[in-house]
């Protein structure tokens, strides 16, 4: 582990009854990456990055960060998610789910910043309507602002550009730089090669739950990514 | 103080969700008006009999209806995975687990408060002189019937068949607090006085099965 690593993946297996999701996974991401986390469905992408977010537990090995427990309160301070679901409140309005997170996160003073959000996802003149309301895109849009809105040190997205319109995908584009730019770790699990290779620093290669390639991200792996890709995911057989 | 502070934000904001849908508490209060209704046919509301055994009959609508705002506690955090938001963010499982038997036990209260006029009208059973005795025991009752509740709600939140399982989970469960619950309102609706055994039963239930729940609750919702 180097005075820059973030978080540590050790020997972690995880099984759902007998299937093993995720087989002996061994990973270390540093502080200021960005990594791409590659693999076909069911290789075991979701899983990984549900135990990264202290969703589940691995059955066998350890994650910390910075040498930390993961599940404790501090670390998971440190963690903004865009999973599956959107983790919104339909009758709550775009302002109260926002300021709940806020609570949630104990962040003092929130209501500038929720007007900042809201702004900034162009929510602020709907701020005050109950967000079953609101079309797909403008709840995938309070998402990304409630994912983002503690100002988290690592951000770990699943699958975050599947089903979001260009407002919300360029948001979330623009929003991932920007981290990136701040030194913040940022972990995209998704298919979609050239939109995470565009904005990743490092790959790695999910392969029915083994960790089938791990590095940087290079012009020669850019300038033919579907290549890469099925050579790493055909390693198996 | 944190701890506090996140416990009562999660009743806080499932009060509101509650209060903006009325999903559970119109489905609770008509599933209790109806049974108080139906009982009324089928026994002499005048009767000594009926006046024996009126706290078992309240206290059955109660644990019934109750269990209808049980199943909806963590099921409603099922809608857009919220549950994983709570899970994922910096509040522990106990806070997460003390919000919501406070709301449920709130909810709960609401509805009694409400059905208690209608039994004494339909029953003719005089409650208004007994209230102040009577409140502590519809707390605490109501509280130990929602801490079991709310602990069978998050293990089976995720099962199919979880309004079936919950109600064969938490009764059994639970008959010590009902129990208790039970025989001091009969004490107090045929005026005898109140018997501290019960009272006492009905407080350790609730200490013991708290901090049971307070502390199990981590290990039930991220295993």
């Amino acid at each position: 582990m180097s005075a820059q690593t973030l978080i540590t993946v050790r020997g972690v297996w995880k099984f759902f009854g007998d299937f093993a999701a995720l087989r002996d996974i061994d990973l270390e991401v540093d502080r200021g990456a960005t990594l791409a986390l590659l693999g076909r469905n069911g290789a075991g992408k979701t899983t990984l990055l549900r135990m990264l977010a202290a969703l589940s537990k691995p059955s066998r090995g350890s994650i910390t960060l910075e040498g930390g427990e993961l599940r404790s309160e501090a670390q998971r301070r440190r963690i903004g998610v865009i999973g599956h679901g959107i983790w919104i409140y339909d009758d709550l309005t775009a302002a109260e789910n926002l300021e709940f997170f806020a609570s949630l996160y104990a962040i003092p003073d929130p209501q500038p910043r929720i007007d900042q959000w809201l702004e900034a996802t162009g929510l602020a003149r709907v701020r005050n309507s109950r967000t079953r309301e609101f079309s797909r895109g403008m709840r995938q849009r309070l998402a990304i602002a409630r994912a983002f809105f503690h100002e988290p040190e690592i951000l770990l997205l699943d699958e975050p550009f599947t089903a979001l319109d260009d407002r919300a995908a360029a948001l979330l584009a623009g929003l991932i730089e920007k981290a990136h730019g701040e030194e913040r770790t940022v972990l995209i699990s998704t298919h979609q090669l050239r939109e995470a290779l565009a904005l990743a620093t490092d790959v790695a290669v999910l392969d029915r739950g083994r960790l089938a390639f791990r590095g940087p991200n290079t012009a020669e792996l850019r300038a033919a990514p579907e290549d890469f890709y099925r050579r790493h995911t055909e390693i198996n057989g | 103080m944190g701890f506090l502070r996140s416990a009562l934000a999660i009743t806080v904001k499932d009060l509101r969700v509650e209060l903006r849908s009325k999903e559970v508490i119109n489905a609770a209060l008509s599933f209790a008006l109806v049974i108080l209704l139906l009982f009324s046919f089928t026994f002499d509301p005048t009767g000594e009999e009926t006046r024996a055994m009126s706290g078992g009959l309240l206290w059955l609508v109660f644990s019934f209806a109750g269990v209808l705002v049980l199943n909806r506690s963590f099921a409603r955090e099922t809608v857009n995975d919220c549950l994983d938001g709570l899970i994922a963010s910096p509040v522990s499982g106990a806070a997460l687990f003390l919000g919501k038997v406070l709301v449920n036990t709130l909810l709960l209260l609401l509805l009694e408060l409400v059905c208690l006029p209608v039994f004494g009208v339909f029953y003719n059973v005089p409650w208004l002189g007994i209230f102040g005795q009577l409140l502590p025991v519809l707390v605490l009752g109501t509280w130990g019937l929602t801490v079991i509740g709310t602990v069978f709600s998050a293990l089976t939140v995720n099962v199919n068949l979880r309004e079936l399982m919950l109600p064969l989970l938490v009764f059994p469960i639970t008959v010590p607090a009902l129990m208790a619950s039970v025989q001091l309102t009969t004490l107090l609706f045929n005026g005898q006085p109140v018997e501290m055994l019960w009272f006492r039963v009905l407080v350790g239930f609730d200490l013991i099965f708290t901090l049971l729940g307070l502390a199990l609750v981590e290990l039930v919702l991220v295993g």
